[in-house]
């Protein structure tokens, strides 16, 4: 029997208010690929953060290479050959590759860093597991699966003999996600462990050796993907049997709503985000914008409701055409927005429910007049949104802070649907929520489009975009790759438009 | 009293035991009797019809000064400008003052008040337009401008507007016109209840209307606050303004009322009691009043501790002081009232000097 | 820096060096006393650049410069004048500046304070205390530091008396910005002092203590502001007075920014600033345009807002990604 390289062994942690870990127990053997899959909230984090020497089992413990050990913190995990990718990458943007690698860990010549050695270590490594790599590049300007092998270079620079992964190819297209998984096999065959913490089913059936399920907190299942599918996973992860595809009706389109035409958007560092892009959304339909994040997704939404100006070309909402238009208006003109970062857009923490409940629309009537809120009418409002839309919550004057992922991004849905709308823009608007709450959201946005209203729907989740749209629009390096049917479409079509290759030819 | 109000006032005011209790320490260093001293300093502050008049004078310009940062605070801003906003508040209105002569009071005050108004929120306009446009964090650019407006207002008081009467060769102004003077009724200083007034007005502006949704919207999320179609710099620029407004009229309120001109080298140092104050009101409007009063009263009775415990009336600054620490480092507080961490309660502004 | 910033930067030396010789030769005493003053003033700006950009390097802002300059100058005069020893004030103002950065430290790090307000407690209290404590009747009975000669070096024109004819503590700072800049730049402390300081987390990760690391620097970087006390009792002024630091606490931050927070940076930066103030004195002495001093003594502080302003505009001079941001484990 192999070794042990890492697990857990009746791990427990409690967090205030919350059993997050329950007696968990798993292991990893050298040379295989273990799988952990649970919904947002089921405990992987805190687990792997105990297993990374982030946190401290409450009860329970710890196992590296056979023994019983007390992590006092990441620095004892990785001097025991744990190595921990990131989903959000830990890395230093302005410095360089070789930089970030060594950090912690320098090289030293004569009192100071030596990178010189830190560079010829960096290229030997790199060239060993086949992860090429510049080491004087400067992060920053690194595309993402290039920053990605970094951080795992950074774990084998330190001898890593297990790579915990966390939700790695949220950021990749599918073909980079097979690359990786590839490359995730190559290691093992060195004698690495990978721990592979997913909530994507499919890939989990595509590269584990063995599969844990972890359920509020709870080990549910410990499986292999031969015994198992893709619904038996869904059940398991969820206690009940999962509608995996959203039963919607056929589609019928009427006039058009929005029309894009040659728009080209900058992003924050004044490069050319979105270049010249055009499609129009029409009544009735769900079109879908497929993409892996960082291709000019943001840029695009944010240009649509107003929070970005366009470079050039023009929008049109309706009848009206906009070059440039502030939040207000684009909203008078019946356009909802469910932002992608419901933190930092969508809601305001400190405040109450009733007070986000009107976080756009404070100005217009009812809920003020001349210049003063009508906190009664304010009140009612928030009472109705939180009814109508199965937002849990004591009460409508706490702060929206306390409410969890699912119920803050249902008030926010609550909020954009309580007027008539005819444009809805939603972006990542499942991102990080219990599998419940997406159901319902799912559920609303497809009665919007039955009611008429037009649907923008950006996501990087290409499971949610082929479930939901009537047609799916692909962005790569902001160029609109093609627009095609969603009955035309399938994984690999669009998983290679959103790669740059269009047909025969590739982007160069 | 509702226990969330006594929950509120519990960390000031131990904040202000605790600065008094080591204020005693510093007293016994300079071998006088803290008995005495602070005795002095009660009965200076409030032992007589006289005391009260001072320690109401004395508030006055405190409480625009609270009001000046707490203001600024809800927006998520930092107005350490309330010096040079109340200086140029302060010269303006003299200057409208003894300027103009043969108009009542009825207009006349108004007129000048408005004046030493609009000069302050020109001054903290400056810094809140250019946090706007370029990012430029007010903290340093108010200080700049506390500096320029001192060195201003100088000249003012020593060249154009110098009072050159009879033998007088300080920097000051000609006193104002009588039509310009804040009236006194009976005990009350006319000036104290137009303080107080403003301070409810603040508050009234930042609880029920929607232009005080959109200060504070600005300060607990920019972000936000963009999404929710807020014109976040304008927002900025106008708050800094009314803040730099509320300063200038505490600076007016000076000239016109108790020193009746400006004088160079008067009212240094009601910048920074501002901050003390809006942080022991937690940057609420109606709570700097009653920090206000406190400290006014200390101030009010510092010569009386002098003349009667022979400690200088420095002290008081130095008290002050350490009530600032105590109220912005309210763990060390807690931890001896053994009170459990409230993380909502941490005042935080902290951003880089650019565009965040 | 880019090529083409370089041969800018060469040819703007030349340029200066040029308008330099041409005002020696037309009134030597005059240029000599001006850029003698510049050198003078820049010390104690760039000793407080220093302070605050290791600090901000951390991640921490420290705007309480102005108050460290003061009470360590306070620190630092009342030792030399009860010990008779210069030194011992040296070493008294740079322990007060040591004492001061860790207080910081300790409520902005420790305490979770914000960053501004623990700053300006520092300010506040400086100012209390050094006006509770100050006894006029105190003076410095051996006087202030003097000028060493730098043997030879010293006896070149101009040159010689600017750079090489100054007293001690201008020395130390000039190297001071040699050692920072190597330790910031080369040595495994700067390195994570700058990760920290743009992605705390990321450190973190990789077993970086940042919040210990954090109280240090602030600590150390006090240091640099309370040697700056020092050498502005003991060798630029000579005296005590009430709230002498003047605000160019202040302006040591915006030297700091202008400086791209490196030291060779920020004493170009201390340079130019420098150089308005001897400016100002010396028109003040000469009289030479009939401009009224306040206006003369606004100058500093308008370019500063000019140049806080701008570094807004000119995006390349960021801020480190995490500055003034409280680092939250996990």
């Amino acid at each position: 029997m192999s070794e042990i390289l890492l697990g857990a062994h009746d791990v427990s942690k409690r967090f205030p208010g919350v059993l997050a870990n329950n007696q968990v127990s798993l292991q990893l053997e050298r040379g295989r690929i273990l799988a952990l899959l649970g919904e947002n909230g089921a405990g992987k984090s805190t687990l792997v953060n105990i297993l990374f020497g982030m946190y401290r089992p409450d009860e329970g413990h710890v196992i590296i290479k056979g023994e019983r050990v007390d992590l006092r913190g990441p620095d004892d995990a990785i001097s025991r050959g744990i190595g921990m990718v990131h989903q959000h990458f830990q890395l230093v943007p302005p410095m360089r590759v070789v930089e970030n690698i060594v950090l912690g860990a320098e090289p030293v010549l004569r009192g100071l860093v030596d990178l010189g050695e830190a560079r010829r270590r960096v290229i030997e490594l790199s060239r060993r597991y086949g992860l090429e790599i510049d080491p004087d590049a400067v992060v920053e300007d690194l595309p993402v699966g290039m920053q990605q092998r970094v951080e795992i270079l950074k774990a084998l620079y330190r001898n890593a003999d297990v790579l915990i992964m966390d939700e790695p190819t949220g950021v990749l297209t599918p073909q980079e996600a097979d690359h990786l998984l590839g490359v995730l096999r190559e290691l093992t065959q060195t004698g690495l462990g990978v721990v592979f913490i997913t909530h994507k089913l499919r890939e989990v059936l595509a590269v584990a050796d063995d599969i844990v399920v972890l359920r509020n907190g709870e080990v549910v299942g410990q499986t292999t993907p031969a015994e198992t599918s893709e619904n038996g996973l869904a059940e398991m992860m969820v206690g009940r049997s999962v509608m995996l595809r959203v039963d919607k009706s056929v589609a019928e389109p009427g006039d058009v709503v929005l029309e894009l035409e040659k728009l080209s958007v900058e992003d924050d560092r004044g490069q050319i985000a979105l270049n010249e892009v055009s499609f129009e959304v029409r009544e009735g339909e769900i079109l879908g914008v497929a993409g892996v994040e960082g291709n000019g997704q943001r840029e695009l939404v944010e240009a649509i409701t107003g929070l970005r100006g366009l470079s050039s070309g023009l929008m049109k909402i309706g009848s009206d055409e906009f070059t440039s238009g502030s939040t207000r208006q684009i909203a008078e003109k019946g356009v909802a927005h469910i932002p992608e970062d419901r933190e930092k857009h969508g809601l305001i923490g400190v405040y109450s429910l009733e007070e986000n409940s009107v976080l756009n629309r404070y100005h217009r009537k009812p809920f003020s007049l001349r210049g003063f809120l009508r906190r009664d009418v304010i009140k009612r409002h928030a009472e109705g949104v939180v009814d109508e839309f199965d937002v849990r919550t004591p009460s409508t004057s706490v702060p929206a802070s306390s409410l969890s992922g699912g119920n803050k991004q249902k008030l926010i849905v609550g909020r954009e649907f309580s007027d008539d709308i005819d444009l809805l823009v939603a972006a990542q608007p499942t991102r990080g929520i219990d599998i419940g709450a997406i159901e319902f959201i799912h559920r609303r946005i497809l009665d919007q489009r039955d009611k008429g209203t037009a649907v923008l729907l950006v996501s990087a989740e290409l499971d949610e975009i082929l479930g939901l749209s009537d047609r799916i629009a692909v962005l790569y390096d902001g160029e609109l790759m093609d627009v095609l049917d969603a009955e035309d479409s399938n994984r690999e079509k669009i998983g290679l438009l959103m790669a740059g290759i269009t047909d025969s030819k590739s982007s160069a | 009293m509702s226990r969330s109000v006594l929950r509120t006032i519990s960390i000031p005011l131990a904040a202000v035991v605790f600065g008094l209790v080591i204020g005693a320490i510093l007293i016994l260093t300079q071998n006088a009797s803290p008995g005495t001293a602070y005795k002095a300093l009660l009965v200076g502050g409030a032992g007589d019809s006289d005391a009260v008049l001072r320690t109401l004078q004395k508030a006055t310009p405190l409480i625009f000064g609270g009001l000046a940062v707490a203001f600024a605070f809800k927006a998520g801003m930092f107005n350490i400008g309330g010096q040079g906003q109340l200086l140029v508040g302060a010269v303006f209105a003299a200057g409208v003052g003894f300027g103009i002569d043969g108009l009542p009071l009825v207009i006349h005050l108004p007129v000048a008040l408005l004046a030493g108004g609009i000069a302050g929120a020109v001054w903290g306009g400056i810094a809140g337009t250019l946090k706007a446009t370029t990012g430029a964090h007010e903290v340093i650019v108010t200080i700049m401008l506390n500096f320029v407006a001192g060195n201003l207002t100088d000249w003012l008081a020593a060249n154009p507007w110098k009072d050159n009467s009879g033998s007088n060769i300080v920097a000051r102004t000609p006193l104002v016109e009588d039509s310009a003077v804040i009236p006194t009724f009976g005990a009350v200083p006319v000036g104290f209840l137009l303080a107080v007034i403003t301070a409810i007005t603040c508050w009234m502006i930042l609880e029920r209307t929607t232009f005080g949704f959109e200060v504070k919207s600005v300060g607990n999320n920019r972000h936000a606050a963009d999404y929710a179609g807020i014109r976040v710099g304008r927002i900025m620029a106008l708050t800094m303004a009314v803040a730099g407004l509320l300063a200038g009229l505490g600076g007016a309120v000076e000239s016109l009322g108790v020193d009746g001109r400006f004088e160079a080298g008067v009212n240094v140092g009601l910048g920074f009691e501002g901050i003390t104050i809006a942080l022991l009101a937690r940057a609420n409007p109606l709570g700097v009043v009653p920090a206000a009063l406190l400290v006014g009263l200390m101030e009010a009775g510092a010569a009386r501790m002098q003349f009667k415990a022979g400690v200088a009336p420095e002290l008081i600054d130095v008290i002050q002081a350490l009530i600032l620490f105590f109220v912005a480092a309210p763990i060390i507080l807690r931890w001896v009232l053994r009170m459990r961490h409230d993380a909502s309660e941490q005042l935080q502004l902290g951003a880089g000097w650019g565009r965040s | 820096m880019k090529l083409h910033q370089k041969r800018l930067l060469y040819a703007g030396l030349i340029v200066l060096l040029v308008v330099i010789w041409i005002f020696y030769a037309a009134n030597g005493p005059q240029t000599t006393a001006v850029l003698a003053g510049t050198v003078r003033a820049a010390t104690l700006l760039a000793l407080g650049a220093m302070c605050g950009m290791i600090g901000e390097r951390s991640g921490v802002v420290n705007i309480g410069i102005e108050g460290q300059f003061l009470l360590s100058a306070f620190a630092a005069f009342t030792v030399a004048s009860m010990t008779s020893s210069l030194f011992l004030g040296t070493i008294a103002g740079i322990g007060m500046g040591l004492l001061m950065g860790w207080m910081l430290a300790a409520m902005a790090v420790g305490l979770k304070v914000d960053q501004i307000i623990a700053g300006t407690v520092l300010n506040i209290a400086a100012l209390g205390l050094t006006s509770f404590f100050y006894d006029r009747s105190r003076s410095l009975g051996v006087g202030k530091y003097t000028n060493i000669d730098l043997g030879p070096l010293a006896d070149i024109p101009l040159v010689g008396t600017v750079l090489f004819s100054r007293p001690p503590l201008t020395y130390l700072t000039m190297a001071l910005l040699i050692v920072v800049h190597v330790a910031l730049f080369r040595s495994v402390w700067g390195m994570r002092t700058r990760a920290i300081g743009e992605h705390p987390g990321a450190a973190d990760t990789v077993g970086i203590d940042v919040l210990r690391l954090r109280y240090f620097n602030v600590t150390i970087a006090g240091g640099l502001a309370g040697l700056g006390g020092a050498y502005l009792a003991l060798e630029a002024v000579g005296t005590f007075s009430r709230a002498m630091s003047g605000g160019r606490g202040f302006l040591a931050l915006a030297v700091m920014i202008f400086g791209r927070r490196t030291p060779f940076g920020a004493y170009a930066a201390a340079l130019f600033f420098g150089f308005t103030t001897a400016l100002q004195n010396q028109f003040q002495l000469n009289n030479t345009f009939d401009i009224p001093p306040q206006f003369v003594g606004m100058l500093p502080f308008i370019v500063t807002i000019l140049v806080v302003a701008l570094s807004g505009l000119i995006g390349s001079m960021r801020d480190p990604a995490a500055l003034g941001q409280t680092y939250e484990k996990g």
